[in-house]
C-alpha cells in the first residue's frame, strides 16, 4: 500500500495533526463550557484514541473528568483489564454502570437473543440522571454508519436522552453551542471527522497500547450467519453449532455477544493498517449482529438514546 | 499528506449524488456492505438504476420520502490528500444547510447541468460561498455526455459563469466539464473532450494549493481554557498555561503580545503541547502558551501583537444568515452569542436590510428575518467583541446567535 506521510512539515499541517487539534479543541471546549462530563470508555480502541487525546488536551494537567463504562456483563476478559489498568494510570475515577444490575433491579430485561446492546441506553440514562452528567464524550465516528454521517459533534439530547435528527443545531465554523438546560445532555464525539484507517495511523504514529484481541490469535468461535463469534462463558455454542478454531482479530470491541470477529493474520499495527486499507467491508459490517436488523437500527437505537 | 474540506452544493436532478458516489467509488471509499446494502434498498423500491443518493441519505425519514434532510459527511483519501466532503441537500433548508458547509470549507463545488445550464440555485451556490469566503471555487458541468461532449455548450456556460462570478468575490475558480455518470473527468482526462485542456475533477481537488489560504499575518490566539495542574510535583506546582488553538498568525517563543482586553503586555515564554515544547505554533494547532508576567487572564481573552491588533468593540455590523424555524430575528430582540471562545449577550439595534440572494436586491423596508434569510444588522454587545472583519479572518470575523429561551443556534454572522 501506499504510505501515508503522517508529520507535518513547515507551516504545512498533516491530515492527523489537524484532525487532533480539532478533537483537542472539542475536549477543552466541553471542560469550559459544561459542568460535568464525563467520558464514555469501553476499553475499545476508539475509547482509548479518545482518552490518549484528553491526556493531551489537559496536559501537564490530569484529565479534568470522570470514566464511565456502560458494562453489559459480557466482556471481553483482556479488555476489562486493559480498562482497569489504563485508569489507573491516569489516575482517572472510573464509573461502572452495570447492565446485570439493571437486569436484577428490573429497570431492563434480557432480550430473547442474549444480545445486550440495546439494553445498554436505559442504564445509561439512569447512570447520567445519577451523576447529573451534562455532557459525554463518545468515541463514535462519522464514516462507521450512515446515521452518524448526519450527527453533529456537539449532539443534543433532550431530558429524556433522545437525538432528534431532524432537530440538530447547526455547526458552523468551530463555534460549537454547549448550552443546555438542567435534565438536558450533549453528547460529544471528538473523533468525528476520523476514518478507521485514521485511527489506526494515529495509533501507530502514537505508539499506543491496545487490547491484545486487535491482532491475529487464535479463539475458538461459530460461524453465524457469515460472522464469526467467539465461545464464550456467556455465549456458549447453540445445539447444532460447531465450534472451530480460527485464527482472527477483533475490529471492534463491544458486548461480546454481538461483536463478531473477523479471519485475519494482522499480528502488527502496521499489519492492520495494510488490512484495513485493503478491506472492503466496513467494520460495523463486518463486526455487529446488532446493525443488521434493518436499514435504520443505528438511528433507531441512537433516537433512545444510545451513545 | 494534508486535509481539504470541500462543500458540495446542488440537486439531485444535477447528479451530485452520482458524481459524490463516484468519487468515492474510484477512491475505493464505497464498502461492499454498503453498495450491497444500496442495491437491496433500490431493488426493493423499484428503481432502474442502483441510487446512490442511498448511501449518502442515513435518515429514516430522508429513505422514505426520497429526499435529503441534512448536511451529511463524508470522507475519502488518496495518496496525497484526505477529503472531507460536507454534502448539503440542494432542497430542504438549503441557505441554512450551504451556509454551514461551506462555513469550514476550503473549497466549494457546484454542479450545473450542462442541457440547463445556470440557473437560480447555481447563482445562489456561487453567493453564499463568496459570501462565507470559501477559498476556492469549481463548476462541474455535468452531463456533458447529453450534449454531445460540445464544447460550444461548455463555453457558453463558462462565460455566463464567469460573467456573474466577476460581480461577487471568487478568489480562485475552475470550471470542469464532466460526465458524473460515465465518469469523463473525474479521476483521468476524458477522451471524448479533446478540446478541453484542464485537469479532471479528482486532479484538481488533490493539488489545488490551500496552504496560503490560512491568515498567517494577524497574530490571534482566543484563550480557550487555563490549565493549572495544581499538583505536587516540583515541575508543575507554579505552571499556568493557556490553552487554545491558533485562529491566526504564527506565534513563537519570546514573542511580545498583548493581552485582549485588557490590554498588558508580556512575552511568550514557550509554548507547549503534550509532546513537548515547540519553536512555533500556526494555524490550526491547539497548544497551550505560557507568558512571562503573571496578568489576569481568563477563557474569551485573546493574544495579539502589540502592533496588529484586532477591532475592540460593542458594536458591530453583520451579514445575518437566519435559522430557526420557529422565531424570526427581530430588531429589540435580545441574544446570546458566541464569537471564538467568548460568548456575550447581545441586543439587535437596527435591520439595515434583507438581501434577495437571487437578484441582490436589498429590501430596506424588512422588519425581520425569517429561516434563511439573509439581512444586514447592527448589534450592540455587553462585553467588546475582539473581531476582524470576515473577509480578512473567518476564525475572528463569524459569530453564532443562540436563542436563549431554546438554546438554538439561530443564526450565522459575518462581520463586515
Amino acid at each position: 500500500m501506499t504510505e501515508f506521510p503522517t508529520q507535518s512539515v513547515g507551516y504545512a499541517v498533516s491530515h492527523l495533526d489537524a484532525l487532533e487539534a480539532e478533537a483537542i479543541f472539542v475536549f477543552r471546549e466541553v471542560v469550559a463550557e459544561c459542568e460535568r462530563p464525563v467520558l464514555l470508555f469501553s476499553g475499545g480502541k476508539d475509547s482509548i484514541v479518545l482518552l490518549h487525546l484528553a491526556q493531551k488536551a489537559f496536559w501537564p494537567g490530569r484529565i479534568p473528568f470522570p470514566l464511565l463504562h456502560v458494562d453489559t456483563g459480557h466482556n471481553f476478559e483482556e479488555v476489562l483489564a486493559f480498562r482497569d489498568r489504563r485508569a489507573a494510570e491516569l489516575e482517572a475515577q472510573l464509573l461502572v454502570a452495570s447492565v446485570q444490575e439493571g437486569i436484577d433491579s428490573g429497570l431492563v430485561a434480557e432480550p430473547p437473543s442474549g444480545m445486550r446492546n440495546a439494553i445498554q441506553t436505559p442504564v445509561l440514562l439512569e447512570a447520567v440522571e445519577k451523576y447529573r452528567f451534562d455532557a459525554l464524550f463518545g468515541g463514535a465516528r462519522r464514516d462507521e454508519e450512515k446515521a452518524r454521517a448526519k450527527e453533529r459533534v456537539f449532539s443534543f439530547r433532550d431530558e429524556f436522552g433522545q437525538w432528534d435528527p431532524k432537530n440538530q443545531r447547526p455547526e458552523l465554523w468551530s463555534l460549537y453551542n454547549a448550552r443546555t438546560h438542567s435534565g438536558e445532555s450533549m453528547r460529544v464525539f471528538p473523533l468525528s471527522n476520523w476514518t478507521e484507517l485514521d485511527v489506526w495511523h494515529y495509533i501507530q504514529r502514537e505508539n499506543i497500547a491496545l487490547p491484545d484481541i486487535y491482532f491475529a490469535h487464535e479463539r475458538e468461535v461459530v460461524d453465524r450467519g457469515g460472522m464469526l463469534y467467539a465461545v464464550h462463558e456467556v455465549l456458549p455454542a447453540k445445539p447444532g453449532e460447531e465450534p472451530f478454531t480460527e485464527l482472527v482479530r477483533y475490529r471492534t470491541v463491544g458486548d461480546a455477544s454481538c461483536t463478531a470477529a473477523v479471519r485475519s493474520d494482522a499480528r502488527t499495527v502496521a499489519e492492520v493498517i495494510d488490512e484495513v486499507a485493503a478491506t472492503r467491508i466496513t467494520e460495523r459490517g463486518a463486526t455487529r449482529g446488532d446493525d443488521r436488523v434493518s436499514e435504520a437500527a443505528m438511528e433507531d437505537r441512537k433516537r433512545e438514546g444510545y451513545f | 499528506m494534508d486535509l481539504l474540506r470541500f462543500a458540495t452544493a446542488g440537486s439531485v436532478d444535477d447528479g451530485k449524488s452520482t458524481l459524490i458516489g463516484r468519487l468515492l467509488y474510484d477512491s475505493k471509499s464505497i464498502f461492499e456492505d454498503q453498495l450491497a446494502a444500496v442495491e437491496a434498498t433500490s431493488a426493493a423500491r423499484g428503481d432502474d438504476y442502483t441510487d446512490l443518493a442511498l448511501l449518502t441519505d442515513g435518515l429514516r425519514a430522508e429513505r422514505e420520502q426520497g429526499i435529503t434532510i441534512d448536511v451529511a459527511y463524508r470522507y475519502f483519501a488518496t495518496p496525497r490528500r484526505k477529503f472531507i466532503i460536507a454534502d448539503t441537500p440542494g432542497h430542504i433548508q438549503y441557505t441554512r444547510n450551504m451556509v454551514t458547509g461551506a462555513s469550514t470549507a476550503d473549497l466549494a463545488l457546484i454542479l450545473v447541468d450542462a442541457r440547463k445550464g445556470l440557473v437560480e440555485q447555481s447563482r445562489r451556490h456561487a453567493f453564499l460561498c463568496s459570501l462565507l469566503r470559501v477559498p476556492h471555487m469549481v463548476l462541474c458541468v455535468n452531463k456533458m455526455d447529453l450534449v454531445d461532449w460540445s464544447e460550444e455548450v461548455f463555453e457558453k456556460i463558462s462565460a455566463e459563469f464567469r460573467a456573474f462570478a466577476a460581480k461577487l468575490d471568487v478568489p480562485d475558480l475552475a470550471i470542469i466539464p464532466i460526465s458524473a455518470l460515465k465518469g469523463d473527468n473525474i479521476v483521468e482526462r476524458s477522451q471524448n473532450m479533446p478540446w478541453y485542456e484542464g485537469t479532471s475533477l479528482l486532479h484538481h481537488l488533490e493539488h489545488v494549493h490551500i496552504g496560503s489560504d490560512r491568515n498567517l499575518v494577524d497574530a490571534r490566539f482566543p484563550v480557550q481554557h487555563v490549565i493549572r495542574p495544581q499538583s505536587n510535583a516540583d515541575d508543575r506546582r507554579d505552571y499556568r498555561g493557556y490553552a487554545g488553538q491558533v485562529a491566526s498568525g504564527v506565534l513563537k517563543p519570546g514573542d511580545e503580545v498583548m493581552v485582549l482586553p485588557s490590554g498588558f503586555t508580556s512575552r511568550i515564554a514557550g509554548i507547549d503541547t503534550a509532546d513537548g515544547p515547540v519553536a512555533e505554533a500556526y494555524p490550526p494547532m491547539s497548544v497551550t502558551v505560557r507568558l512571562e508576567d503573571e496578568i489576569d487572564i481568563s477563557r474569551g481573552d485573546m493574544f495579539c501583537r502589540p502592533n496588529n491588533k484586532p477591532q475592540v468593540s460593542q458594536d458591530v455590523e453583520a451579514m445575518v444568515c437566519w435559522m430557526d424555524e420557529s422565531v424570526p430575528l427581530t430588531p429589540g430582540r435580545k441574544y446570546t452569542i458566541k464569537h471564538t471562545t467568548r460568548s456575550a449577550r447581545a441586543v439587535v439595534k437596527n435591520l439595515h436590510y434583507r438581501l434577495d440572494i437571487n437578484t441582490l436586491h436589498r429590501d430596506e423596508g424588512a422588519s425581520s428575518l425569517g429561516l434563511n434569510e439573509i439581512g444586514r444588522v447592527r448589534l450592540r454587545t455587553t462585553v467588546p467583541l475582539l473581531h476582524d472583519e470576515y473577509r480578512r479572518n473567518r476564525a475572528t470575523g463569524g459569530f453564532i446567535i443562540i436563542d436563549e429561551a431554546t438554546n438554538k443556534t439561530a443564526g450565522a454572522a459575518i462581520i463586515v
